[in-house]
């Protein structure tokens, strides 16, 4: 989607702010948010593509207007109605509908530190061809889904290197919509800053991008 | 399914914190008052958090386990100690640039938010910076959780652009002749930096140098120095 979230390359988002001695949260309710949004992956209700694309459907003034961890109770908000765990009349009254069954936490403060240590991956050992070579000189494709995607806009129709691949990793621009992982390989694509900016840019300079197959063509 | 979204959220307690944010704003380098934090949010959330617990769907002991665990023991002294081991020993360096993940596994970093940690090496002619331009992916393994300004729009959207003047704005001007590569995070690897080792600082043992490393060096945005600036993790 060519949302406000697809932020590179944007200007005139003024100065970048930097706070001395900053605190992780600013309120305990930021730590709060943060912290149910881990615990509640633990139901495998949706993945973290999925969290992401649910942040990118906040309407774009909201979206610039809320601070960080406001976009996350909306989308933590959004998953738990979506994918039914709650309904909204729950979210809007604060408690349960009468007769909802309880259910049991999946994490607890002991299991904590093992969901932490396992991680989430999102690698696919499956024998999946790769469509790219390193070295091998490709564009980004210029397309605009509607959906989820991680092809960022500036990268879209430039022509980049494949620095390296990474091998077979879940596809997030499906996975984001349980639309199935669809793995395929994942790569390194370096850009020169001058092919996305043009002459502007410094001639060594680079930005690098991991996209892909499904990304990428063959330029 | 958006025009019911937009409902839902359109009381998201916008006008406060858009004061939150102008607070920000306006006194970045100043102590907060976080008491002004707006309540609504803060209310929301609380309300959330007891609906879930009661529907049994979290455990709150599991909720203030993880803000523990973020708040104390996961953040940039982790990465800290991979940067300087790999400054005093060679033989970890190189693993460490050929696999990230299993070089840092062997301080017992990885898992959650670094569970392909890729290493960039910083050299008098290749400088590398992290961003992530979706939205807010970052080492959570080696540095905790990031800062504000750089999960914010202004960063998000100048460092690809205009990587030297945001380097410039943290005071880092670095020569033409320097090549930037900016790494943007749009898959599920995670970079960390491995800042130079400052000049001057060849007596001094790993644990000393672990002290010097900071936060944004290992983002990209500093060069690591004999003295530690003030404020920075």
């Amino acid at each position: 989607m060519n949302g406000v979230h697809d932020m590179g390359g944007m200007q005139d988002m003024g100065p970048v702010q930097r706070e001395n001695d900053e605190p992780v949260f600013h309120a305990p309710w930021e730590g709060r948010v943060f912290a149910l949004a881990q615990a509640l992956l633990a139901w495998r209700k949706w993945n973290i593509d999925a969290m992401r694309y649910e942040q990118e459907i906040i309407p774009p003034a909201e979206y610039l207007r809320m601070s960080y961890y406001e976009r996350w109770l909306a989308y933590v908000t959004g998953l738990l109605v979506k994918r039914d765990l709650v309904t909204r009349a729950e979210i809007e009254s604060g408690r349960p509908e009468a007769g909802s069954p309880k259910a049991t936490p999946p994490v607890t403060a002991e299991t904590v530190p093992q969901m932490l240590a396992q991680g989430k991956s999102v690698d696919r050992d499956v024998p999946v061809a790769a469509r790219f070579k390193m070295g091998q000189r490709v564009r980004g494709r210029n397309i605009h889904p509607t959906g989820h995607t991680r092809l960022p806009r500036y990268a879209r129709g430039k022509l980049g290197t494949v620095e390296r691949d990474h091998g077979v990793f879940v596809f997030p621009d499906t996975n984001a919509h349980f639309l199935g992982e669809k793995p395929q390989h994942l790569y390194s694509v370096r850009f020169s800053a001058r092919e996305l900016w043009g002459q502007q840019a410094a001639s060594g300079d680079a930005v690098y991008v991991n996209l892909w197959d499904d990304h990428l063509e063959p330029a | 399914m958006k025009t019911s979204r937009r409902d839902f959220i359109a009381n998201a307690g916008a006008a406060a914190a858009a004061r939150h944010d102008l607070a920000h704003a306006q006194e970045p380098e100043q102590e907060h008052d976080h008491s002004v934090v707006p309540s609504d949010p803060a209310l929301r959330v609380k309300s959330l958090e007891s609906l879930l617990v009661e529907k049994g769907l979290v455990d709150p002991a599991a909720l203030d386990a993880l803000v523990d665990t973020y708040q104390h023991k996961i953040g940039p002294r982790n990465g800290a100690q991979v940067v300087a081991r790999a400054w005093v020993d060679p033989a970890f360096r190189k693993r460490l640039l050929a696999n990230g993940t299993a070089a840092i596994a062997e301080f017992g970093f990885g898992g959650w938010g670094g569970d392909y940690l890729v290493v960039l090496e910083n050299t008098p002619k290749i400088h590398n910076l992290i961003v992530c331009t979706l939205c807010s992916c970052y080492p959570w393994a080696v540095l905790g959780l990031p800062p504000v300004w750089y999960k914010s729009a202004a960063y998000r959207s100048r460092a690809v652009i205009d990587p030297r003047g945001v380097l410039r704005e943290f005071g880092l001007e670095l020569p033409e002749d320097v090549e930037i590569r900016v790494h943007d995070s749009t898959a599920e690897l995670r970079y960390l930096v491995l800042p130079e080792r400052p000049p001057g600082s060849e007596k001094l043992k790993e644990e000393e140098l672990a002290a010097l490393v900071t936060r944004d060096a290992m983002i990209g945005v500093a060069k690591v120095t004999l003295t530690k600036p003030e404020g920075r993790p």
